[in-house]
């Protein structure tokens, strides 16, 4: 991507706004992410999840992390100067993900701020919600980013 | 039964440990998180990363595959011992994750568990809440990822 066409600090200030989804879970997805990583019979089974408190097929909350992540991806962070992430402050599984259902939410930038110790990077304050296709939230989360800041005209490269 | 004797509250438990290859941390990235330092060896050597490295959500999945599979050998444990194993239920979430340095291609990671503390949950009788926090370490012994995070426990009846 052309570095005039990325997202930089500057592009998020807080209370910006990024669509997430939609993404449609399907069933074979959900048995294949627990197949390796959470192989619990109420993300394997549709007969054990629908006897589980979770009441159907459920995705394991890993794999609704890292389908949030995707979405991310796809909706901003590719096109952004981003450096990764130090880490996740929390994650609220708040409902069950079940198969066939529909998810989309919104990132909203909290807080930005440069780095103190590193030139040239900010911090970017981020909060994550998905919501299902009857509008319930089913994941909640808040991160830092590290993000470049835009680079001066004439200056470095 | 008991939390405190049956949960080794406050002891570290060893999960095992998992080699992170260039192929996995690829296909897990293309799926889930294809951002160039996690699926593009030659592009990452140019990000802070310096080199191939596991997207954090693999790293940490990873710990709930050793984590599952240990008690899963605690369950058949207790039952050829003739013990009713307690029931797991969902996690209501996860606290402070924390990815303190990049799980490059190549790197043996080895897990680790410690139960924090249990309380009783009044909204479903029987059932309780487990803290637990998490951890990985490289073969150095460095830290690599820790977090924390809660899962729903209901133990056997007294007896049982």
């Amino acid at each position: 991507m052309p570095e005039q066409d990325l997202l930089y600090f500057e592009d998020m200030s807080p209370g910006t706004i990024f669509p997430l989804g939609p993404k449609d879970v399907t069933a074979d997805e959900i048995i294949a992410f627990a197949m390796e990583f959470d192989p619990q019979p109420m993300h394997i089974d549709a007969e054990a999840g629908a006897a589980s408190i979770l009441g159907g097929l459920a995705a394991s909350g890993w794999h609704t992390c890292a389908m949030m992540m995707r979405m991310m991806a796809d909706s901003y962070l590719l096109r952004t100067a981003a450096e990764g992430a130090p880490g996740i402050d929390h994650v609220r599984w708040r409902k069950p993900v079940l198969a066939g259902d529909v998810l989309s939410g919104e990132t909203r930038v909290l807080e930005a701020r440069e780095s103190r110790s590193r030139p040239g990077i900010g911090i970017v304050s981020l909060r994550h919600e998905l919501r299902n296709q009857i509008g319930d939230t089913v994941i909640e989360s808040e991160n830092p980013v590290m993000v470049r800041l835009r680079p001066q005209e004439g200056g470095e490269a | 039964m008991s939390i405190e004797t049956d949960y080794e509250l406050g002891v570290r438990r060893d999960l095992g440990s998992h080699v992170f290859t260039a192929e996995a941390i690829i296909a897990f990235a293309r799926q889930f998180d294809p951002q160039r330092f996690h699926v593009d060896a030659e592009a990452a050597k140019n990000t802070v990363f310096g080199g191939l490295c596991a997207s954090g959500w693999h790293t940490s999945a990873t710990w709930m595959k050793l984590n599952i599979r240990s008690i899963e050998n605690d369950v058949a444990k207790a039952q050829a011992d003739g013990r009713t194993p307690p029931e797991f239920g969902p996690s209501p979430g996860i606290r402070n994750i924390r990815w303190f340095k990049p799980v490059f291609a190549g790197d043996e990671i080895r897990y680790s568990r410690i139960n924090r503390g249990a309380r009783p949950l009044n909204s479903r009788p029987g059932w309780s809440v487990l803290e637990t926090s998490a951890e990985a370490h490289d073969k150095a012994g460095n830290i690599v990822m820790s977090f924390d995070s809660a899962v729903l426990i209901k133990l056997p009846e007294a007896g049982d």
